[in-house]
């Protein structure tokens, strides 16, 4: 019994390590963004062969300069305003292709959409560094070189596809009967979209709003190929573009606009989280 | 008494057969504008980069004319191409080894009920929710030439002596391995996670059966675990290694492809050469490798869903 208790105890200290390391391994870059964004400089920049000092902890009092700088230097306000600028039409454009889209092949279209679905679900797996080559020539055809409306025409190309196979998922859910029951009443087919299924859609709706605005927020490539004026860039570009100066990198801001971003990203992912696996496990999961 | 019966049931009949003809137009009159928007602008534009990379089509000019397969003989005999084409494997199968085989490890871990389970939830999935250029920012100030924390940390545990270093982005090898810790650092969740639900989604009473059958925890690995994990965990493989092999932005951003060119990326190469450079055929016809292992991934994923269909 004694040596059974001992060796619980033992797969409970070696869980609480695993769990303890990996979380460590996940938060340290996060950890390192949070310490440098609030460090003095003269704290900060000690040649890590300096072994005497410590980068862990806050060897000088901290200060709130980077921060200061990054709001009132930088364009750093102005990249955030952009960002969302052009997630809330790239939002707008998916709800009105995707929900229509969805609805359809969720009800209306039988075994040949469900076909479809999954086409258009791989068009999803296309990357943007393939398509960012034909895409500079259509941007420069269009005239929408160095234009955040580039950025608007071309992220439903990756949000369409995967918000139109979350929301087509999530609609399968709901039951038949409620849209029948509302036609029975006399409603047409789209009063009963409108007035009973998009309702009870809005936990579905919701999810793919937050998803196509994360999306966009970390989108990379695209931003960075086609917008040249630091003032016109997306947040994820605009910080390791714009704020390093040559050779020059000014790490506390830097660290402080990665950590502001990420943050809040990460409490929309925590709870949507499930609605997210749903989407990526396919029929893998009965 | 039939007659009423077959009343009812006729005129019922004829109008359910009526609705599904004008449903299945409604339903393609809806679906009409996200494919004409997919057909245009991934379709047509993916078909674009298939021909461009047969052109010697540049930036500057809108004009360009048809060269066959010479931008494909070049870009073959080019050694940072062949090199950059071995990376993207290297990255991808070895990052992709790592990942699932932690994933699995994590997402065992978290299966058991333990205090602070909600928070630890969160803080592993930062490195997925986190945009990945602002993440590897983060990567590329612990990997500093000078200020490196872990050399710091290899200097205190005495591992690096008086007057050795490492360049991490300096160097070839520290490189590569500083471009697949990142990789692994950001894919790890997103496996755990997928993984996570399918350990969840096997049924108590499989295990209890087995239990009642006398079979032991090996046998109960390779005969229930794995066989009913295997869909999800060729998901969490298939995804991953597809996000890992298209990225360009953790390369880009911590190395740049260098030092001489020895990092790069099939992606990143095509971001030099086709935007940077310029050379826009030459860019297409690098970033045309990405295909071949996107079909296999289709391929397989049809197969899965399928699969899934049927049981």
């Amino acid at each position: 019994m004694a040596r059974r208790a001992r060796g619980g105890i033992l797969a409970t200290l070696g869980h609480r390590a695993l769990i303890l390391g990996f979380t460590a391994f996940a938060i340290f870059p996060f950890y390192w963004m949070l310490i440098t964004a609030f460090k003095q400089n003269a704290d900060l920049y000690v040649g890590a062969s300096n072994t005497a000092h410590n980068p862990f902890i806050f060897n000088r009092p901290p200060t709130l300069e980077h921060l200061h700088i990054l709001f009132e230097n930088t364009l750093y306000l102005t990249w955030l305003f952009n960002t969302l600028w052009v997630g809330g039409l790239v939002v707008a454009i998916t709800l009105a292709l995707g929900v229509p889209a969805a609805y359809s092949l969720a009800r209306l279209t039988g075994r040949w959409g469900e076909r479809l679905s999954i086409g258009i679900f791989l068009t999803y797996l296309i990357p943007s560094t393939l398509l960012f080559i034909p895409f500079s020539r259509l941007v420069a055809l269009l005239g929408l070189q160095n234009q955040l409306w580039a950025l608007v025409l071309i992220y439903p190309t990756f949000t369409v596809p995967f918000c139109t196979w979350l929301l087509m998922g999530f609609l399968k859910t709901l039951p038949k009967e409620i849209e029948e029951s509302a036609m029975v009443d006399g409603c047409s087919r789209l009063g009963a979209i409108t007035r009973v299924v998009l309702p009870l859609a809005v936990p579905g709706l919701l999810t793919v709003v937050i998803f196509a605005l994360t999306l966009t927020i970390q989108e990379f490539v695209y931003s960075l190929t086609f917008i040249s004026s630091v003032g016109r860039m997306t947040v994820s570009v605009g910080v390791p573009v714009a704020l390093v100066r040559g050779d020059v990198y000014y790490w506390g801001s830097l660290m402080a606009a990665c950590l502001i971003t990420s943050v809040p990203l990460a409490f929309l992912y925590n709870f949507f989280l499930d609605r997210f696996i749903a989407g990526f496990t396919v029929g893998a999961i009965k | 008494m039939p007659s009423p019966d077959v009343a009812l049931a006729r005129p019922r009949a004829t109008s359910v057969e009526t609705l599904s003809r004008r449903d299945l137009r409604l339903g393609k009159l809806l679906l009409a504008p996200a494919l004409a928007y997919i057909f245009l602008l991934v379709a047509i534009p993916f078909l674009l980069a298939v021909f461009l990379s047969l052109t010697n089509s540049s930036a500057g000019s809108l004009q360009f004319s048809f060269v066959g397969l010479q931008n494909f003989r070049a870009v073959v005999a080019s050694p940072v191409f062949l090199r950059a084409l071995r990376n993207t494997f290297i990255f991808t199968v070895v990052s992709q080894v790592l990942v699932i085989g932690l994933g699995n490890v994590l997402a065992r871990a978290l299966m058991k009920p333990f205090r602070g389970k909600l928070l630890v939830r969160f803080l592993i999935l930062l490195p997925w929710a986190a945009p990945i250029s602002l993440a590897t920012l983060g990567w590329l100030w612990i990997f500093d030439s000078t200020f490196s924390v872990i050399n710091w940390l290899l200097k205190v545990v005495g591992w690096l002596g008086p007057g050795q270093w490492y360049y991490w982005l300096g160097d070839p090898v520290l490189g590569m391995i500083a471009i697949i810790t990142v990789h692994v650092w950001r894919m790890l969740p997103f496996s755990t996670v997928i993984i996570l639900a399918g350990l969840t989604s096997i049924p108590k009473e499989v295990h209890e059966a087995a239990d009642i059958d006398g079979a032991g925890p090996v046998a109960k690995t390779f005969q229930i675990t794995i066989p009913m994990m295997l869909p999800i965990l060729t998901v969490a493989v298939l995804f991953g290694a597809v996000f890992t092999f298209t990225d360009m932005s953790v390369v880009y951003l911590l190395t740049r492809g260098g030092p001489y060119n020895s990092t790069h990326v099939l992606a990143s190469l095509a971001f030099q050469d086709g935007v940077l450079g310029g050379d826009v055929g030459r860019g297409a016809a690098v970033a045309i490798f990405l295909v071949p292992l996107l079909v296999v991934m289709a391929v397989v994923m049809l197969r899965i869903s399928r699969r899934a269909e049927v049981v």
